[in-house]
């Protein structure tokens, strides 16, 4: 069985460039072009040597004491949380700055929804001196005004997306108009393994150092570099692309995909995609989506504004389909408690996204000499204000 | 080669019969009222206007601009469905008589089961589709013979970012016209016509394609018409048609009055 992307484009039947013919130059351009990039050895000497003394990597891999006690096995955290400013999300953008400076471009757009990818995408626009766009749901503006600010700090615009729902989804659509109406001297940095044909396979590459590191970690600590289990949230689903990646193809490690079950799946209120999807395209991937039976997106809900998405990544889909994946979803509830649990447990607070991951370990039928490694994909700084108002801790 | 499809359709028909100044209106079904949709269509034929396009609302449309956006997602608030538009167009064809083509997203299309609106699109009389975001070698892979069978021509897109190589792969593959976008822009952007933009019309223009070609994206008054006009066979008004229709006002009057000005 092959997990990753085939010649056309495509993750089984999902995925593929469901794009408008204004952007078949870029996407061409940008598909023709970036594995050969990526392979060039001053594109990955700089790429190695800034995720190494620029955003801190490798990150730790850390055997969780006490939150293992307590679930009975062995829990290992893949510490992303300790990356440069806060998440995975910048694995992605240090590799498509140095790829969108060697296509000669000019400017960076990106969308954003919590605002973490927003900032990664500011921070290495910033480091290379280069103007930024980032388009954000009017709504998320609202909710995320720190990392609004953060972004303007770091010399970015921030452009309210006004349409539609105005969350990710409309600022999302608002960076592909942008790009429309820029063709030429425009990099699109897309935050997840989400768009059209190859930007799910390339954000995956770029987050793929996620699993490698993992494997040697592993192998230092436990003799073996496969996990019985890799659990991570999905939103997009970036960060868990990257730590399944190089444990796709080897069926002994069980992944685990979290999603956002918000109020629970049936109250209306989720962004549980494969729960509540079916095939669908949006955003240029054919993939699962929630929608209407005519075929118009839902807006989902969750609390946590980084998996509050109506979609995923086709490459979820099609491991969704094949079984190759177990999804699980978590609801707020179950999220914010495991989060308060990790703070109390380990000393750690987790970003809401990845606690949904932390949670999932209790619906999990685990045996006490498992060793499950956990994503945790980003730290809790930026949901300081949902833990207050939760209030239970 | 003139095929019984090429024949029968339409659009060919229009090309045939008219060599310039072809006017092509766009409109969001559903707004600014659910139930408008026929009369629009109609009240647009009696104007004189050469070709309709009939809008499907989306939720996501990237393609396009502030308007559009806007009255496709008035057009959904008031609960349009392509299954309404289907009934509320069933009988066109006992009142208008120019070509009709459908204009959506993909994804509306594929729920609603790409047979079943085959079958609907040929009933109704439809004679072409606009699906922005339909890549050419799916269509040439999967689609494009289930159109052939019920009479409908897919229309493509070139911008002036598309190379020549791909304007003529498209040019082959295609009937009826190619929609030339006069810039790198979605829809409704822009107001004027600039020399760049001219030049890029004399390039396609000198390609000697096989099909006609229509200007849309940006055309908004008579001026920018007929410069397009000049370039191509005709052109398409879409956000500037939709700007004069509203819920308040007469459809009729406010229709007939603004293809006049284009006309005239």
């Amino acid at each position: 069985m092959q997990y990753t992307v085939d010649d056309n484009g495509y993750y089984g039947t999902f995925g593929g460039a469901y794009i408008p013919e204004m952007l078949y130059p870029n996407v061409e351009e940008l598909r023709q072009q970036y594995l050969a990039i990526m392979e060039e050895s001053s594109f990955q000497k700089e790429f190695n040597m800034l995720l190494k003394d620029y955003v801190g990597r490798p990150t730790p891999l850390y055997l969780a004491q006490r939150l293992s006690e307590e679930i009975g096995c062995k829990i290992y955290l893949k510490r992303e949380d300790l990356n440069h400013t806060g998440a995975h999300k910048i694995n992605n953008t240090i590799g498509q700055i140095l790829l969108a400076q060697k296509l000669g471009k000019k400017k960076i757009i990106a969308e954003t929804g919590a605002g973490q990818h927003g900032v990664a995408t500011a921070t290495v626009c910033a480091l290379k001196g280069v103007e930024c766009v980032v388009y954000m749901g009017e709504i998320d503006i609202r909710r995320q005004k720190p990392n609004v600010e953060r972004m303007k700090l770091l010399g970015a615009q921030v452009i309210p997306a006004l349409s539609g729902s105005k969350t990710l989804k409309d600022a999302t659509n608002e960076a592909m108009r942008h790009w429309i109406n820029n063709p030429v001297d425009t990099h699109y940095i897309i935050g997840s393994v989400v768009g059209p044909h190859p930007y799910p396979d390339m954000v995956a590459r770029f987050q793929s150092v996620i699993s490698e590191e993992i494997r040697w970690q592993l192998q230092e600590k436990e003799g073996r570099t496969q996990p019985d289990y890799v659990v991570a949230c999905v939103g997009g689903g970036s960060n868990a692309a990257g730590a399944y990646y190089h444990y796709m193809d080897d069926e002994q490690v069980k992944l685990v995909a979290v999603e956002a079950g918000g109020e629970g799946v049936d109250s209306g209120k989720s962004a549980a995609t494969t729960f509540l999807g079916k095939p669908g395209i949006l955003h240029g991937s054919k993939t699962l989506l929630m929608q209407t039976p005519d075929g118009q997106v839902v807006e989902p809900y969750s609390i946590s504004a980084g998996l509050d998405y109506p979609g995923i990544g086709p490459l979820h889909a099609h491991l969704f389909e094949k079984k190759r994946a177990d999804f699980i979803h978590i609801t707020d509830e179950e999220a914010m408690k495991a989060g308060v649990g990790l703070g109390k447990l380990e000393g750690i607070i987790p970003a809401i996204e990845s606690a949904h991951a932390l949670a999932a370990l209790r619906k999990m039928k685990l045996a006490a000499d498992d060793i499950v490694v956990v994503n945790l994909s980003g730290r809790g700084d930026k949901d300081l204000e949902t833990y207050i108002k939760w209030g239970n801790y | 080669m003139k095929t019984a499809l090429t024949v029968n359709n339409r659009i060919n028909r229009l090309f045939e019969q008219k060599q310039g100044d072809i006017l092509s209106v766009y409109f969001t079904a559903g707004y600014p009222k659910v139930d408008d949709t026929r009369l629009i269509v109609e009240t647009l034929a009696n104007a004189g206007v050469d070709l309709i396009e009939i809008g499907i609302p989306f939720s996501d449309p990237v393609a396009d601009g502030p308007t559009i956006q806007a009255s496709s997602q008035v057009a959904l608030d008031n609960g349009m469905t392509l299954e309404k538009l289907f009934t509320q167009i069933k009988n066109i064809r006992t009142s208008v008589d120019i070509p009709l083509i459908l204009m959506g997203y993909l994804n509306p299309i594929v729920q609603y089961g790409l047979p079943a609106f085959c079958d609907e699109a040929k009933a109704v009389g439809i004679d072409g589709l606009i699906i922005p975001d339909l890549p050419m070698h799916e269509y040439m892979d999967q689609y494009k013979a289930l159109f052939d069978q019920n009479g409908l021509h897919n229309i493509f897109l070139v911008s002036p970012q598309t190379s020549e190589e791909r304007i003529r792969l498209i040019d082959k593959n295609t009937d009826g016209f190619i929609y030339m976008v006069s810039s790198a822009s979605v829809t409704g952007a822009k107001s004027d016509i600039t020399t760049a933009q001219e030049d890029y019309f004399k390039r396609v223009n000198n390609m000697g394609l096989k099909n006609p070609a229509l200007i849309g994206f940006g055309i908004s008054n008579k001026v920018t018409f007929q410069k397009a006009c000049a370039y191509a066979k005709g052109a398409i008004i879409g956000s500037a048609f939709i700007k004069q229709l509203s819920a308040e006002q007469d459809l009729q009057t406010s229709i007939t009055g603004f293809i006049k000005t284009i006309k005239d």
